[in-house]
Formats: C-alpha cells, sequence, structure tokens
C-alpha cells in the first residue's frame, strides 16, 4: 500500500479531441512528408496491380473470355473435376477419357495447385454471392496472380535494397512481357500461379536468410510448397537454394542463420512437397534433389565440426578430423555404392539432361525436341520479351556486386543461372524475366537516387566528382553517391531514365497487344470490313459433342488431346502430357502408313474418328501437315519400318507432284487433302493449291476405302472422318 | 588410446556449457538415437511403406535440425543473433514442430 498523496490522483492525461475540420486535418496529414510518402506508395502500388490486370486482357476485349491454347483446357477440365465432384475424388481421379486403352492416373500425374488455386478463388466468390462462372475464374486466374505478383516483387525489391527498389521492381514486373506471354488472360496454365510462387519463395528465402529466425524459414517453406504443387520447375529452386549456400561458404559470407534457414526450409519444406503425389518419394531419392539433400548433410558435418573444435585441443581435433575423414569417405562410398547398384536412386530424366546438354533432346527424345516450346532462345527473343531490362541488368549486376549483402548475391546467383536456362530454351524465358525485373529495379533505382539526390537538395557542398558525367559514380556518401553535381547532367539522366521507361511500357504494351494475346483457338485474318474470324475448332468440337456416340473415341495427333476431351466431350487415343511415347508413335505411325496399315492400326486402338488439322485453304500454317515429320520421326523412334528418307523427296520434305509416293500415300495426306483436289483456292492457280505450301498438291484425286469423311469445318481447318467397320463377308 | 583422451577432454570441456544448452543436446542425442533405430528397422524389414518410413525417419532427422538452430539461437556464446531473444526463439521452435509433426502424421498414412 503506497502512502496517499496529497494530490487527487489523475486518471492520466486528457484525451486530446480535436476540433479541426476535416479538410483542415486532411491538410495538416497530407504536408507531412511521411504520410505523403505512404499515399504516395500506395497509389503507386494500386496502379501497378490495376496495370498488371489490364495490360493481360486484350484477347478478352477483342475476342471474348475463352480459354486458350491446349495445357489451358486440361486444367480447365481438371477444375471442374475438383469443383463438381470433391477434393477426393480429384486427389485420386483416374481418367479413362484419355490415352484410350490405357487411361491416365491424373491424381498422381498432375501439379494440383493451379486447380486448387481456381477452385478457392470460386469457392471464394461463391460465398461472396457474387455469381462468377468457373470458366470466368480461370480465365481471369491468371492476370489476378500477374497483380500479386508485381506486390511481392514490390517486397522483394524492399527486402534486397529499399523502399524505392521496390517500387520500381513492382512496375518493372507488372508489364515485363516475358512474363505476360505465359499470364495474359486465358491461359491458364502452371505457369500463370507459379511464378508468382517463385518469386515469393525467393522474397521469403532472402527475408529469412536475413533474419535468421526459424518462423521466417517456416513460411519460406510454405511457399515452397505452393510450387512444389504448381509446376515442374520447383527442382530450380530446390537446386538454387543450395548452391547459394554452397557460394555463401565457398565465399566466406557463411554465417549461423544462413544455418538457420536452410535446415528448417529443408525440414519442413521436403516434407510439406512429398505431400504432393506426383512428386512423392522423388524429393529424396532423385538425382534432380541431389544436391538439396546433401547441402543438408553437408552443412551438419560443418558444425559438428566446428562444435567440435570449439571443445578440443588442435592436435586433438587434428586426430578426430583425421579419423572421422577416413570412417566418412569409406561409409560414403559404400553407400552411394550399394544405392546405385540396386537401382534405388533414380536417374535424372531427360528433361534434367536437356538443360545440360542442348542438343540431348533432339538426339534421343524427339518428342521433347518437337515441342515448339523447348526450342532454343534466339537473341531476338531477349530484346522482344525484355526490351530495356536486357542493358539495365547488367548494370544492377554491377550495384550488386558494388555492395554485396546477403540477398543480392543471391540475387547475382538467380540472375546468372536463370539467365543460362532461359538461353537453352524460350519457355524458360519466363523464368529468368523476375531476375531480370529485380536487376533492373536495382539499377535504376540507384541511377533515379543518385541523380535526383542532387536536384532534391541543392545545398552549397563542394563538388565532389569530376563533371564527366560516366554512369559510375565515385567516393560514397550516405546512401546513393552523386553522380555529378551539375543540376543539368542531373536533368539529363532523369530525363534519358524517363524516356527509357517510357519506351519500355510502350513496348510492352505493343508487344502484349500484337504477339501475346491470341487465343489460339479462334483466329482472326484481315481487319476492317475485311475481317474474318475462324472459329473452326469450336465448330468442330462441338459437332463431335452433339453428333458422335458419347463413346467413340476420336485419334488425332496428340497436340489436341486436351481440347477434344474438355470441348468435345469425347474419348482420346493420345493427348498433351505425352506420358507414353510409345502410344504417341503407334499414332504416328498410323497416319505415316498407307490406308490399309493405319486401318489395320486404327481398328487395333479401337478408333471410331480421325480428326486432322488442315490449313491449305484457309493459310492456317500451324496444321499436321507442317507437323508431319514430327509424326514420321516419333514414329520411327519405335517401329523401325517408318523410315524418315521415305517421305523425303532429295532431302526434300514437299507433297506436291515431286513428293515421294509413301508421302503421297500417307493416310496424314490423304485425310488433308480428301476433295481439295476439286477446289480453287487463288486466282490464277490450278485447283488445289495449297495456300500454306504454295505449291499445288501431288494427288488431286484422292479415294478412301476404309473411311469416309464425316465433318470438315467452315473453313476446312479441321476435318473429321468416320472409320468404317469391317467389310460384310457376304 | 587417442580416441579416449579426445572423448575425456571433450567431456571435460563440455561440463562447462549452460544447462538450457545441454537440455537440448540431450534432446539431439534422442532425436539421432530414434532416426537410428527407424533406419536399422527399415534396414531388416524392408521399405514397404515406403511413405511410413520416410514420414517417422524425416520426423527424427527435422526435429534435429530444428532442435539445432533452437540450441544456436539460444546458445549465449553465439553472436549471429543477436536481435532474437531466447523466448522469440522458442516461440518459433514450437510453431515449426507444430507444422512439422503435422504433416508428418498427414504423410504417415
Amino acid at each position: 500500500m503506497s502512502t496517499m498523496s496529497a494530490v487527487k490522483p489523475s486518471a492520466g492525461p486528457e484525451p486530446y479531441v480535436s476540433h479541426a475540420s476535416l479538410f483542415e486535418t486532411a491538410k495538416r496529414y497530407l504536408t507531412k512528408t511521411k504520410s505523403q510518402e505512404l499515399l504516395l506508395r500506395s497509389i503507386i502500388l494500386i496502379f501497378v496491380y490495376l496495370l498488371a490486370f489490364c495490360i493481360r486482357l486484350f484477347s478478352v476485349l477483342r475476342y471474348e473470355s475463352v480459354i486458350h491454347e491446349f495445357d489451358p483446357y486440361f486444367n480447365y477440365r481438371s477444375t471442374i473435376n475438383l469443383v463438381q465432384d470433391g477434393f477426393y475424388e480429384f486427389w485420386n481421379w483416374f481418367d479413362a477419357e484419355s490415352w484410350h486403352p490405357l487411361g491416365r492416373v491424373v491424381g498422381g500425374t498432375v501439379y494440383p495447385g493451379l486447380m486448387f488455386t481456381a477452385a478457392i478463388l470460386y469457392k471464394v466468390s461463391k460465398f461472396l454471392t457474387a455469381c462468377i462462372k468457373l470458366r470466368d475464374i480461370c480465365v481471369f486466374t491468371a492476370p489476378f496472380f500477374a497483380g500479386n505478383t508485381a506486390l511481392i516483387a514490390y517486397l522483394f525489391g524492399k527486402e534486397l535494397k529499399d523502399m524505392e527498389t521496390g517500387l520500381v521492381a513492382a512496375v518493372l514486373m507488372a508489364v515485363v512481357p516475358g512474363y505476360i506471354s505465359r499470364s495474359v488472360a486465358g491461359s491458364f496454365d502452371n505457369e500463370a500461379v507459379a511464378i508468382f510462387a517463385l518469386v515469393t519463395t525467393f522474397y521469403l528465402w532472402v527475408r529469412a536468410v536475413n533474419q535468421g529466425t526459424i518462423a521466417s524459414a517456416v513460411l519460406a517453406a510454405f511457399a515452397y510448397l505452393y510450387m512444389a504443387a504448381s509446376w515442374g520447375a520447383y527442382v530450380f529452386i530446390s537446386n538454387l537454394i543450395p548452391l547459394y549456400v554452397i557460394i555463401m561458404f565457398v565465399s566466406g559470407r557463411y554465417s549461423r542463420r544462413i544455418y538457420v534457414a536452410y535446415t528448417t526450409f529443408w525440414a519442413v519444406g521436403s516434407l510439406l512437397a512429398m505431400q504432393v503425389r506426383f512428386i512423392g518419394f522423388n524429393h529424396v531419392t532423385s538425382n534432380e534433389l541431389l544436391s538439396f539433400n546433401g547441402v543438408f548433410v553437408g552443412l551438419q558435418v560443418w558444425e559438428a565440426l566446428v562444435f567440435l573444435r570449439t571443445k578440443l585441443g588442435t592436435k586433438q581435433f587434428g586426430q578426430l578430423l583425421y579419423l572421422t575423414a577416413v570412417a566418412a569417405g569409406a561409409v560414403g562410398a559404400a553407400g552411394t555404392a550399394i544405392l546405385v547398384l540396386s537401382g534405388k536412386l533414380n536417374p535424372w530424366t531427360g528433361r534434367f539432361w536437356t538443360l545440360l546438354d542442348p542438343t540431348y533432346a533432339k538426339k534421343f527424345i524427339p518428342i521433347v525436341a518437337s515441342v515448339s516450346e523447348h526450342q532454343p532462345t534466339t537473341w531476338a527473343s531477349y530484346i522482344f520479351d525484355l526490351h530495356v531490362l536486357v542493358f539495365a541488368a547488367p548494370a544492377g549486376l554491377y550495384f550488386c556486386f558494388k555492395r554485396p549483402t546477403d540477398g543480392t548475391i543471391f540475387l547475382t546467383v538467380f540472375a546468372l543461372t536463370a539467365i543460362y536456362f532461359s538461353g537453352i530454351m524460350v519457355r524458360l524465358m519466363l523464368v529468368a524475366a523476375p531476375a531480370f525485373v529485380l536487376l533492373s529495379a536495382i539499377a535504376i533505382s540507384s541511377i533515379l537516387q543518385s541523380a535526383s539526390k542532387e536536384l532534391r537538395a541543392p545545398a552549397a557542398a563542394e563538388t565532389k566528382t569530376s563533371p564527366v558525367a560516366t554512369r559510375r559514380g565515385r567516393g560514397s556518401t550516405s546512401n546513393e553517391e552523386n553522380i555529378t553535381t551539375k543540376k543539368s547532367t542531373n536533368l539529363i539522366i532523369l530525363g534519358l531514365t524517363f524516356l527509357a521507361m517510357w519506351s519500355y511500357s510502350s513496348h510492352s504494351i505493343w508487344v502484349t497487344s500484337e504477339a501475346y494475346s491470341s487465343p489460339s483457338i479462334v483466329l482472326i485474318s484481315g481487319w476492317g470490313p475485311h475481317r474474318v474470324v475462324l472459329d473452326d475448332f469450336r465448330e468442330a468440337y462441338y459437332w463431335l459433342r452433339h453428333n458422335t456416340a458419347p463413346d467413340a473415341k476420336v485419334m488425332s495427333w496428340w497436340d489436341y488431346g486436351y481440347q477434344i476431351t474438355a470441348m468435345g466431350n469425347r474419348t482420346v487415343i493420345v493427348d498433351n502430357n505425352t506420358w507414353n511415347n510409345t502410344h504417341i508413335a503407334t499414332v504416328g505411325r498410323a497416319m505415316a502408313s498407307n490406308e490399309t496399315e493405319a486401318y489395320k492400326i486404327m481398328r487395333q486402338l479401337d478408333v471410331d474418328y480421325a480428326l486432322v488439322i488442315f490449313g491449305g485453304l484457309s493459310g492456317y500454317s500451324s496444321d499436321d501437315i507442317n507437323k508431319f515429320l514430327w509424326m514420321v520421326r516419333i514414329g520411327g523412334g519405335v517401329f523401325p519400318v517408318i523410315k524418315e528418307s521415305d517421305y523425303l523427296a532429295n532431302g526434300d520434305y514437299t507433297v506436291s507432284s515431286r513428293g515421294t509416293q509413301t508421302m503421297l500415300n500417307s493416310l496424314m495426306y490423304k485425310l488433308s487433302y480428301y476433295d481439295f483436289g476439286n477446289i480453287m483456292t487463288e486466282h490464277g492457280k490450278g485447283t488445289g493449291y495449297d495456300r500454306v505450301r504454295n505449291y499445288e498438291i501431288g494427288k488431286k484425286d484422292i479415294q478412301l476405302d476404309h473411311l469416309y469423311e464425316a465433318f470438315t469445318s467452315e473453313h476446312w481447318i479441321v476435318r473429321i472422318y468416320r472409320v468404317k467397320d469391317l467389310e460384310n463377308r457376304f | 588410446m587417442v580416441l579416449s583422451a579426445i572423448i575425456g577432454a571433450f567431456s571435460d570441456e563440455y561440463k562447462k556449457s549452460p544447462v538450457r544448452v545441454k537440455v537440448l543436446d540431450a534432446f539431439l542425442i534422442y532425436a539421432v538415437a530414434t532416426a537410428g533405430l527407424q533406419f536399422a528397422y527399415m534396414i531388416l524389414v524392408g521399405t514397404f511403406p515406403f511413405n511410413a518410413f520416410l514420414a517417422g525417419f524425416l520426423s527424427c532427422v527435422g526435429f534435429f535440425a530444428l532442435t539445432v538452430c533452437l540450441r544456436m539461437q539460444v546458445d549465449p556464446a553465439n553472436k549471429d543473433f543477436a536481435g532474437i531473444s531466447p523466448e522469440r526463439a522458442f516461440a518459433d521452435y514450437c510453431l515449426a514442430n507444430l507444422v512439422l509433426h503435422l504433416v508428418v502424421w498427414n504423410y504417415m498414412g
């Protein structure tokens, strides 16, 4: 009990009640620099989000809200299955509608992250009574996540350097064409959410290394789970992070924070990733993740040695080291030998070898080499997809090296590996885009800060550097040193940067509008009053849906499998999953053989309809005749009776009258050009003039014995033939 | 002979570490022993429900890793973790263990 004081105890200071008006309060807050900065930052981030979302909407405005390309149709069908049949049905789904006699275990061979994301968005919107159709949710998932990626890029830039870098990173990430290419509205593919997961995992990893707490590493592990559930490129993360640890170790920057971050990430992340059925045991047994597990073991060994050294004298430590080295070497060698000989260690898959040796796929796995996205990247693609960032990124590398921190070293390792891999496959440009964005953000932000510093505070400071306006600063002041103190030079630098940013954004918008916004399933040719919309694909698939028996089986090349099952709702023989090369080779052999041989194969496979894509009348150049050589190569890879040289006339691939008999008698030729010899396609040319190949076809009167024409779409792009039953014997 | 001298020197030096570190070390030894037992059992009986083996084994290894991280953050001799109080480290450790064991439970099947 304290003594009673003479003064009446008060309950505390009087609460402050402001009598100022709303206008005066607003003015008072807005004149403070801190709130101005907060307001500016929020407005910038809101605009960045809107920009990232809206720039991806070209195809929705021009065509309609439709799912693009091929793979997204499978993802859409899976999402429908998940939403309608529930989680357990989806997780254990066996799809009997594709790969006809074999079926496909979808539950165990799909990355479910995207489907779960779309299903959750759908359920949330239903809960909020916003009645958005599932198809629209799927179409707009990618722009939604692109906006999220821009915000995460802001956080990442803030973690790497400072808030200004974060803002520049968010702006660059919103419109970088390399990312837009796979995340437009309608492109409902794994990359739509996987790039978000990738950038988030890297951001949380750098944050975990900077903070060194266990909780931040657990958060990074959850982001890694999202990445592992979404895309096969999770192995990039699980090889990059151990590589980073090794580099930090070798360069002498190892600290206990890295140990805490990495071991927690490994322990929690491995177990979380193994919950995805497709990954399963691969996470500990596969060679692709050897470094991920190996670095964990290495870190334990290192820390154990450090611990022992603090407890023992030098001589005894040396003896112990020798004994353990000998013992560990023996055990390690024996263990590896046993595992390899007993076949427990899974070999590296072909996909992995392709990344190290770009010519591997062309020699050994033609089906991997035939995918258009796996072709090597050209120089032009870099400028097309990254524009100004190609020049700003090396500048960013310079800034990273000048003042290396844990985070910027990680960014350097990420950028260099991403650039290397992006040179191998066009598809991996997507992974390099965030690296370029962050490096460029560092460079641009540093330049802007140092140039505007002098303009902000025109103090009477003595000129420190020479007036030569090189882009390298000298000396070191508080945050960024001045390049020069001359106001005019700084203004010129600011002006040039503004010009670069303006041209970058207009280039990005142009690129998105011209190159990356076509749905592939609807084509538009001509413009103005001569505009023609070619909706043949959907016309044909819906014909299949409405006019064939529900258990009819359709044989086509694997490119169209997903679309046929999703839109036509019919069973297909092969589809884009390409998991069974022999089955695809069988279809390739059927397409490449003459009609009688092909009929035998089609009877074996139980085929009711054959579908081909033909561009000769409309000028559509991605048709099956242009893909035919790949069918021959893949078929010939398994069935030596199909020889590529039989289809080439003097090494030349042609379907004109110079073409070989094998080519002109093949099923593909017959199905594509049936009845085409009677059509005049262009003025002044003969009948049967192929508008893609630009010559007249070789054989014009084609007789089909075992099939008859069931359906041809309006512009002859999709042609469907019914396989006849066996002849009556009497 | 050499080995016993090394062990003697090690245990003399080790006795001087604080109690909380020794408690954590006891947990570490327990985790390693359990992992070793599971591994030996797997070698004897075969890997059939491999997910169950992995779940058990990795729960021990994960627990070991997390406890080592806690030990580092709590050991007063370590200067790397200046900003993290032992209470915060312990709370993080509990959270991470919760996540780890929930995932292990899911994976055991």
